[in-house]
């Protein structure tokens, strides 16, 4: 992953911003209208100070006065809720697009991306990480807005009082911003490194709560514990570094302003001694360089508080530029497919380094049965992934109804496939949703049709509210009957292919023979592929790949392949004697 | 209100932090209120009397404050990021520990998105509160008292007005808090529920791009994003009246202490010079109370996290070594009886999972259990090593009640390799060490062999320190199940229970490793849960399950004969009995 600078991640931020150029005018209008009516208090309260002398107090003239203040004093207020009130919907607004786009992202990525990461980590970028640029945006945009208006302001103040000595504050105050530059620098590879570590402490967490049954069952929560008083206290230490950096802000601008006010005290009074400056200026000058270095504080200070925002910002930026899968725009749309399927010298290995499938070749006629047996780790499940185009092949090709697959969109293809996996996913959800999957609009008369197929009716009007029970990915059903639920899904609307792989492996051999007649009448005029190790569901089909180590050892039916005394009939004996 | 007791052991162990960081602010603060005091010194007196050395002397004492103004900054900063940082590490060391002993349905009920919230976002949201009560928590409130006497100091008749004020902020300040604090802690249960919807996505991608349903899922996102939205714009909504409310307060302050002052002055009780100071003094308590507004603004947040974090703290866990009286039985025999042992995982369930089960297992015994999907075997099992507690009846292990004996000490002994297999993020050796951390290369090895894994994981480049993906995402389902037997293998156990654990494996390796089983490790009990009768038909006993109820013990002969369900599942795998007279 190539990291992204900072420059850039802000430049990233900002594009965001964009669509709400509307609110942010708004906000600035009112962070303008806010701060120059307070500044404006300020002016009118010396005024009526001034109505008040030690002869008496001139109520006359101080009445409108305070009238006017009364009327601008909320006014302000107004003003600067409305300011918040702004920025608090442009940071959210932003942070959705930012969700959105990380999601909308996730469903483009290529299989290979999601197996070999750490889904915590990814789960971390969507949530903790837009979280912190939420946070940063908050607090930058308010302060930024109010402080930039307050630097203006002031200067304008300053400058119809006296330009000379504005001039001298202008040169010194960007001091701080210098000393800020450098604190950011610091701070911000300080919170990337942070940001990484939570990401590798959610995975932690995501990965060992889905697995507590294990843990619980090996007793090992001490181990764990172990492991993850070693990333918290890697954490620890990277977090305190990152925000001791930014806390250094304060003190660090802080002093740069003593020295300005030193100097300026010290050499103003030397100067006063050697005359054409008096005292009384003196004072004024010290009291409008206080005032006018303030917003630059607080500007400083957001600035290194959004490195955090910049750093999580970088991360989220970096996984949507992570490659997507190559783009379906202008592809043929597959439609009914009559399930003829071709692979032609097809090679394919997850990593370099270590082949898998070599030069297969296969044409599977349609309608036709194709079983796939093998030792485990033959390469079974990755011919699947490949027919299905999780993945795609490094060279060769395979087409369905003579056009190769890529040329094909995949939504097209994929829907022209129905699967059953080995690996069984349920969704937080009733048991009909669930079911439903497979087909969105399914009538409930069609759901407990498509329950009965799998014979998964009878367990499922058991569970406390039937179709309407709640059921998630970590919840009480059996291996068996996540995997029934899975056939359901298919039985509901099933397309002209079907890749069965291991889809009974964790039903038992009753309850998987009354499927088999179900699945029998669903296969009929449907190609489908089988990956089973059961004899009786290898047995009937048209035709048996036999794999080894990623290649096509053997083909043909089962007679065929018995007679021919190769591989087939090692496997099939070894299964019989067991 | 927040249960403050999870903090304190924290900071206590943290208290040189969390005395220091203060005590460096308050330091800091001081030099701030030097600083003018000398500056007029050298105005009032130097440039005045034209003495040179006075001021170029205090121009090198306010440097010298300005300096030591830097160093009690940085310390201070350090200090309270540091104490922060350590006590929240504490506090999330406390709840993962704490997640550790809770129950299936416990993890169930919080789900698994709204842990990790817990443990990452919500106590963030506490540590950046701590950091800021540490650096800013004295500084205002001395800051606002002292302008408060100070103002009581000048002019008691003016200073009344300051506290027809006070009961108006404070009430503002109640309402406020108290309306956001509940859309907080929405706000925080929208963030589980983006944490899980993320999840669930990340681990169901290959079905949802099997289904096509992308858009579906985009759009079920898309609600929960929006949600998320909404609750957070609608918590902050609150919060953002904070600041403009109390500038108004203070506005409308000054106005009323100038409206005052004029009448004052003109009855002659008052100077104009205290009315300036006064003003100053106003402006300064603006400041302090914007800060303490902006303390109770992240306070608010983050007692909505505490509150959460709480929860999981405060969470009895149902099973527990509390009134075990055996504690330190040693468990010498791998023997296992159950007594009428009725079981449901809702408590509103129609039927009972298991109903009213009873059997024992001898030490040593291989043990085979058959049965419908959804009868309950897996569901038994679990039982052994006290996943789950029984409704009724009870579960003994070595001849003891399994309640009275220390969890750790019973699941060290009784090894369970899952139906659903995991495997971590880690090498091939890591994995396998989960079964015990010291077992040595050759005990790797030896364990891999009896479950046959041994051979796939020397044909891997790295052999046993290949890296496994996350979930096992990189090997094939056979061979994920061979390195967990292997892994369970290690713990050495007395009771070793496989459930389901051979299916993704091909029936030759199956029975191999049955075989390596039977001649390496005779005195471990073996408990397996099958589809298949090749896997249980050479068991000493085989139990046959249907919906609950056992409704058959006995070897594979007397079964055949006697259990009409063990025969329909036997003549299903045989096509008819083809091979089954090999005894």
């Amino acid at each position: 992953m190539n990291k992204l600078s900072k420059k850039n991640a802000l430049a990233r931020l900002l594009k965001y911003l964009k669509g709400q150029i509307l609110l942010i005018l708004a906000a600035l209008f009112c962070a303008a209208g806010s701060v120059l009516l307070s500044l404006y208090t300020t002016v009118l309260i010396g005024k009526a100070v001034d109505c008040i002398t030690a002869s008496g107090t001139d109520f006359s003239a101080m009445s409108p006065i305070l009238l006017k203040i009364g009327i601008i004093i909320p006014t302000a207020a107004v003003l600067q809720w409305l300011m918040y009130f702004c920025t608090n919907k442009i940071t959210h607004k932003t942070v959705k697009k930012l969700r959105c786009d990380i999601f909308a992202h996730l469903q483009r990525l290529p299989l290979a991306y999601i197996d070999a990461r750490s889904h915590g980590d990814i789960i971390s970028r969507a949530v903790n990480d837009v979280d912190a640029v939420s946070d940063g945006l908050l607090q930058g945009f308010s302060q930024l807005f109010t402080g930039v208006v307050t630097i203006l302001g002031t200067l304008f103040f300053m400058v119809t009082l006296n330009w000379k000595i504005t001039l001298v504050v202008v040169v010194l105050t960007p001091l701080s911003f210098a000393v800020a530059a450098v604190i950011s620098k610091l701070c911000y590879n300080k919170f990337r490194e942070q940001s990484a570590i939570r990401g590798e402490l959610t995975g932690f967490i995501d990965e060992r709560i889905n697995s507590q049954k294990l843990i619980k069952a090996f007793g090992c929560e001490s181990a764990c514990e172990e492991r993850f008083r070693e990333i918290n206290a890697r954490l620890c230490v990277c977090g305190v570094r990152a925000q001791f950096y930014s806390a250094l802000t304060n003190p660090s601008t802080r002093f740069v302003n003593s020295l300005v006010y030193a100097g300026v005290g010290v050499f103003g009074a030397l100067r006063a001694l050697s005359g054409g400056f008096t005292v009384g200026d003196l004072t004024a000058f010290l009291q409008y360089a206080n005032q006018y270095t303030k917003p630059f504080n607080e500007i400083s200070g957001v600035v290194t508080e959004l490195q955090n925002a910049l750093a999580s910002a970088a991360r989220i930026f970096e996984f949507i530029d992570e490659r997507e899968e190559s783009s379906d725009d202008g592809k043929r749309v597959l439609e009914n497919c009559s399930g003829q399927m071709e692979m032609k010298n097809v090679s394919f290995s997850y990593s370099p380094e270590k082949p898998l499938i070599e030069n297969l070749n296969l044409t599977v006629k349609s309608g036709s049965h194709i079983a796939i047996v093998g030792p485990t780790g033959c390469g079974k499940t990755t011919l699947i992934n490949l027919l299905m185009r999780f993945y795609d092949t490094v060279s060769g090709e395979i087409l369905a109804d003579g056009v190769p697959i890529k040329e094909l969109t995949r939504n097209s293809l994929r829907s022209n496939f129905g699967i059953v996996l080995q690996e069984t996913w349920v969704f937080k959800g009733t048991v009909r949703e669930n079911i439903r999957y497979g087909k969105p609009d399914a009538s409930d008369e069609e759901v407990v049709a498509a329950a009965k197929a799998a014979h998964a009716h009878g367990f499922i009007k058991r569970l406390p509210k039937g179709y309407d029970t709640v059921i998630s990915d970590g919840g009480e059903l059996s291996g068996g009957q996540r995997q029934l639920l899975s056939i359901a899904r298919i039985m509901i609307s099933p397309p002209p292919m079907l890749i069965l792989d291991e889809a009974t492996s964790s039903i038992d051999t009753r309850t998987e023979m009354k499927i088999q007649s179900a699945f029998d009448e669903l296969m009929r005029g449907r190609t489908s592929f089988v990956v089973a190790h059961r004899l009786s569901t290898i047995r009937e089909s048209d035709c048996i790949l036999v794999m080894r180590s990623g290649h096509i050892v053997e083909q043909g039916t089962h007679r065929e392949l018995l007679e021919k005394g190769g591989f087939y009939s090692e496997l099939i004996h070894a299964m019989e004697k067991g | 209100m927040a249960d403050l007791k999870k903090y304190r052991e924290h900071i206590r162990k943290n208290r040189a932090c969390f005395f220091l960081g203060p005590f460096f602010m308050v330091l800091e603060a001081s030099g701030e209120f030097m600083l003018p005091f000398i500056n007029a010194n050298i105005i009032n007196r130097g440039a005045a009397n034209g003495d040179i050395p006075y001021i170029l002397k205090n121009g090198a004492l306010m440097l010298a404050v300005a300096v030591m103004m830097l160093i009690t900054g940085v310390c201070g900063a350090y200090f309270a990021v540091k104490g922060s940082a350590r006590a929240a590490a504490g506090v999330r060391r406390d709840v993962f520990a704490k997640i550790q002993t809770l129950s299936f349905s416990d993890i169930d009920r919080f789900s698994t998105g709204s842990l990790i919230t817990r443990v990452t976002n919500d106590i963030t949201q506490i540590q950046s509160f701590m950091q800021t009560l540490l650096r800013g928590f004295f500084r205002s409130p001395v800051m606002l008292i002292g302008a408060l006497i100070m103002s009581f100091v000048l002019s008691p008749d003016i200073a009344w007005v300051i506290f027809i004020v006070v009961p108006f902020l404070a009430l503002a300040t109640f309402l406020i808090i108290k309306t956001a604090s509940p859309r907080y802690t929405v706000m925080q249960e929208h963030i589980d529920a983006l944490n899980s919807g993320v999840g669930e996505t990340v681990t169901g991608v290959k079905v949802i791009k099997s289904f096509v349903r992308e858009d579906f899922e985009k759009e079920k996102f898309s609600k929960i994003n929006t949600a998320l939205m909404e609750k957070s714009v609608r918590a902050l909504k609150m919060m953002i009246l904070m600041q403009p409310v109390s500038a108004l307060a203070v506005n409308v302050t000054t106005l009323a202490v100038v409206w005052t002052a004029g009448r004052q002055i003109m009855i002659g009780s008052m100077e104009i010079g205290t009315l300036t100071a006064f003003i100053t003094y106003l402006s300064q308590i603006l400041t302090a109370l914007n800060f303490l507004a902006n303390i109770f603004l992240q306070g608010t947040r983050a007692a909505a996290s505490d509150k959460r974090i709480s929860e999981v703290l405060n969470t009895v866990p149902d099973i527990s070594d509390e009134g075990a009286k055996q504690k330190d039985h040693l468990i010498k025999s791998g023997s296992v009886e159950f007594k009428n042992v009725t079981f449901r995982y809702f408590k509103d369930a129609k039927k009972p999972v298991l109903d009213n089960v009873s059997f024992s297992i001898n030490s040593g015994e291989t043990v085979g259990i058959i049965g419908s999907t959804g009868s309950g075997k897996t569901t038994l099992v679990s039982l052994i090593p006290r996943l789950y507690d029984t409704d009724f009846g009870e579960v003994l292990v070595d001849g003891v009640n399994v309640r009275e004996l220390s969890t750790s000490q019973l699941r060290e002994n009784v090894s369970v390799v899952l139906q659903k297999n995991t495997l971590f993020s880690g090498t091939v050796a890591e994995n396998l060490r989960w079964g015990r951390e010291d077992a040595s290369d050759e005990e790797l090895e030896e364990a891999c062999k009896i479950a046959h894994a041994h051979e796939f994981i020397t044909s891997f480049p790295e052999k046993y320190d290949y890296e496994i993906g996350q979930g096992g995402a990189n090997l094939s389902g056979g061979q994920r199940q061979r390195l967990c037997i292997a892994r369970a293998l290690l713990k050495s156990p007395k009771i070793m229970i496989f459930d389901d654990s051979t299916s993704a494996v091909d029936t030759a390796t199956d029975m191999g490793i049955r075989k390596a089983l039977r001649e390496k490790l005779p005195d471990i009990t073996k408990i397996i849960i099958a589809q298949r009768i090749s896997s249980v038909k050479d068991a000493d006993k085989i139990i046959v399950l249907n919906d609950g109820k056992i409704t058959g013990i006995g070897t594979h002969k007397e079964l055949v004969n006697s259990c009409e369900e063990y025969r329909e599942i036997y003549l299903s795998q045989t096509d008819g009995g083809e091979d089954s007279d090999d005894e």
